[in-house]
Order: C-alpha cells, then sequence, then structure tokens
C-alpha cells in the first residue's frame, strides 16, 4: 500500500477559489519537499493549467488517460519551478459522458503510486464531474465565501461527501477542512459579510484557513504562477501557507492575514497613479 | 517586490496575461489539439522502438514534451536508461 492523501478541493457552488486554491495548495506542499500531483477534473473547462502556469505544454489529458489513449506518464506535465509538482490536465472535450467511475478510479490508484499527495480540483455543480472528483478522496477542502448562497452549498456537498464517496459507503467518514476564501476584512468589520465563526458554526467542519480577498490573486493568474509561488508574502499566500501546514497536522491558531501598509508603501503611496 | 512596481511603473502582469491568452486560444480554435496528441503518440512509439533496438528500456521511460511559445514551438525528447546492462547483446 502507498501512503499517499487524495484531497479533493470542492464547493458545489462556481467561482468561489477552488482552482486557485488547489494551485496554491499543490504548490505549497510540493515546496515542502512532497511529491504532488494536481488533477484537473473540470471535464469541458480546464482552466488549472492556466492557473498554474502550464498550458502551453499540455498534450494528453485525463480523458485521453481514461479512455486508454495515453498513458499517465504521458499526460502529466511537470511544473516549470518546482520538479516535484505535476498537473494531470482535464480536456476539453464537450462529452459529460467521457470520464468513467473504474476509469477515474484506476487513474487514483495509479497516481497514489508515484505521488505523496493528489489533490483534486473538482468541477462547480453536484453532477457526475464533481461525485466523480470526490468519489476516491481520502479528505475533502470545502471552500466557502462568506456569503448565504456559497455556504448553503457547501452544505449540499456535505451530504454528498458522506454518502456518495467510497470511504462513506465503506462506513467511514470523510475528513473535511473548511477554507473560507475571499474574505473581506473591511467588510467583516462593518457587519456586512458574514463572520468566520458563522460559517464555521453553520457548517461544523473545522476550519483549515481564511483566505483574504487579495489583488495579488489575480496578479499570479496573470502571469500563471500559484500565488503561493508568486509572491511569498502576500496575504493570500501567507494564509495558504498556513492552512498546508496545518493539513499537515500542524497546530498553528488560524489568522487572517491582512495586507500590512510597510513604510515603503506608506512612503510611495503619494507618488502612485 | 520588482523594480518597476518600486519606481511606482504600471504593474504589468496583465500584459503577460493577454499574450499568455492569444497564444493558447489560437492554439485551441485551430483544433491543434488532437493532431498535436496523434503526433506525439507516433513519434513516441518510433523513437521508442528505435531506441529499443539498442538499449532496453522501459516504454514509459520516454518522454516527449511540447512546448509552444507562439510562433516556435519546441519538441523535449527524455529518456531514462537503466543504470545497469543497457546495451543488447548483439
Ligand atoms: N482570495 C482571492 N482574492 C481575490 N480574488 C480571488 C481570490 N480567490 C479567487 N479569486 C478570483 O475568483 C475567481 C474564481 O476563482 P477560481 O477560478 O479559483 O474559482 P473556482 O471555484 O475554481 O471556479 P469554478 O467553479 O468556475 O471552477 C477568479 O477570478 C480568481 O482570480
Ligand atoms: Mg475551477
Amino acid at each position: 500500500m502507498s501512503n499517499a492523501t487524495v484531497i479533493v478541493v470542492t464547493s458545489g457552488k462556481g467561482g468561489v477559489g477552488k482552482t486557485t486554491s488547489t494551485a496554491a495548495i499543490a504548490s505549497a506542499l510540493a515546496k515542502q519537499g512532497y511529491k504532488v500531483c494536481a488533477v484537473d477534473f473540470d471535464v469541458g473547462l480546464r482552466n488549472l493549467d492556466l492557473i498554474m502556469g502550464a498550458e502551453r505544454r499540455v498534450v494528453f489529458d485525463l480523458v485521453n488517460v481514461v479512455r486508454g489513449e495515453a498513458s499517465i506518464k504521458q499526460a502529466l506535465v511537470r511544473d516549470k519551478k518546482l520538479d516535484n509538482l505535476y498537473l494531470l490536465p482535464a480536456s476539453q472535450t464537450r462529452d459529460k459522458d467521457a470520464l468513467t467511475d473504474e476509469g477515474v478510479a484506476s487513474v487514483i490508484n495509479e497516481l497514489r503510486m508515484y505521488f505523496d499527495w493528489i489533490v483534486c480540483d473538482s468541477p462547480a455543480g453536484i453532477e457526475r464531474g464533481a461525485t466523480l472528483a470526490m468519489r476516491y478522496a481520502d479528505e475533502a477542502i470545502i471552500v466557502s465565501n462568506p456569503e448565504v448562497s456559497s455556504v448553503r452549498d457547501c452544505d449540499r456537498i456535505i451530504g454528498l461527501l458522506d454518502s456518495k464517496t467510497v470511504v462513506a459507503e465503506d462506513g467511514g467518514r470523510m475528513p473535511k477542512h473548511l477554507l473560507i476564501t475571499r474574505y473581506d476584512v473591511e467588510r467583516a468589520k462593518l457587519g456586512d459579510m458574514l463572520a468566520v465563526d458563522d460559517v464555521v458554526d453553520i457548517l461544523s467542519v473545522p476550519l483549515i484557513g481564511v483566505v483574504p480577498e487579495s489583488r495579488d490573486v489575480l496578479k499570479a493568474s496573470n502571469v500563471g504562477l500559484p500565488v503561493t509561488l508568486s509572491d511569498e508574502a502576500s496575504p493570500a499566500a501567507k494564509a495558504y501557507i498556513e492552512a498546508t501546514q496545518r493539513l499537515l497536522g500542524e497546530d498553528i491558531p488560524v489568522t487572517i492575514p491582512s495586507e500590512k501598509k510597510g513604510l515603503l508603501g506608506k512612503l510611495f503611496r503619494g507618488r502612485a497613479a | 517586490m520588482n523594480i518597476m512596481a518600486f519606481f511606482g511603473r504600471r504593474d504589468d502582469s496583465a500584459s503577460v496575461a493577454k499574450n499568455r491568452l492569444k497564444i493558447l486560444l489560437e492554439h485551441e480554435r485551430g483544433g491543434n489539439s488532437s493532431s498535436d496528441a496523434k503526433l506525439i503518440s507516433s513519434l513516441r512509439e518510433d523513437i521508442l522502438a528505435v531506441v529499443a533496438r539498442h538499449i532496453n528500456i522501459d516504454p514509459d521511460a520516454v518522454h516527449l514534451e511540447m512546448d509552444r511559445t507562439g510562433d516556435t514551438t519546441t519538441l523535449g525528447i527524455d529518456i531514462e536508461l537503466p543504470d545497469t546492462d543497457i546495451r543488447k547483446s548483439a
């Protein structure tokens, strides 16, 4: 048996930050020296390749592998910066049934032999793509924004994690971690956004991190670097690095990193624009 | 912080994004993706056959990587050789 851990990054609702989080956490794990593979399950709308800056080197994809048209080793794309970080891209096919349960099972099983961590980026929704992405996971990261519809959708996803996964079918309980993203400190202060405690309370899933709303996330995606690699000092990167440490079992209190203006920032503010 | 940002110049990650997208979309719209896959597969088989005539190798040890930069595309061929007994006896 291998010691690999398969993590699914899931949310139900679209656009909350699953792909951003998958790239950031996979790279943070790789930086710690683990062999890591990020798998894009968003068949038809692949984007993890862009966020990780690997789009020019994608030839084969998950569907090619499931159909036996390419081996996993042929389809894996190695990261430009970290040679222990790989991407298994999703395909752009519009065929909804391109992924089969058995196909995904065998891909995940093979990946378990080569990697320490396999981080699966789930598509939005509660359809086949999302259920296949979580099906063979050992643990789940549930991504929520501090906002009512996102929290409600997470609740549905938790229901699926506890019924439609192999862990659940075997009578186990899937370990879950709550990651709150796009948290706006100012708006939380003003009281027009759900507070972290409220979300944790409603979902009753242990908190693994709070990622602040940050311009650095967009900048990092522009240049094709996970935010944890593009600017380690950015508050979003710090939050992801801390979340990764907690994932690895470290017991550190959750903080909400913020943009603190340093001396230079203050000095130069008047000259900008 | 890079030097440009330091001197208050516009941070240009947006234009990097624009270029990356142009290259990618041109490629995807042209339907080139699946022909790349076919090309890589057949190249790989041929390379494997040639190398296997001289050396005992694992089929998985031949790795081809394509990198598209816009006007040029490069092909990287990576063949991992076993440590011992690599030559086939004549
Ligand atoms: N902490 C953050 N601060 C600012 N912007 C963010 C943050 N996290 C994510 N975003 C932005 O939110 C948008 C959606 O992010 P992302 O693609 O990661 O979400 P997703 O859950 O994978 O979406 P989908 O459901 O469509 O797959 C992107 O434009 C991303 O740059
Ligand atoms: Mg996504």
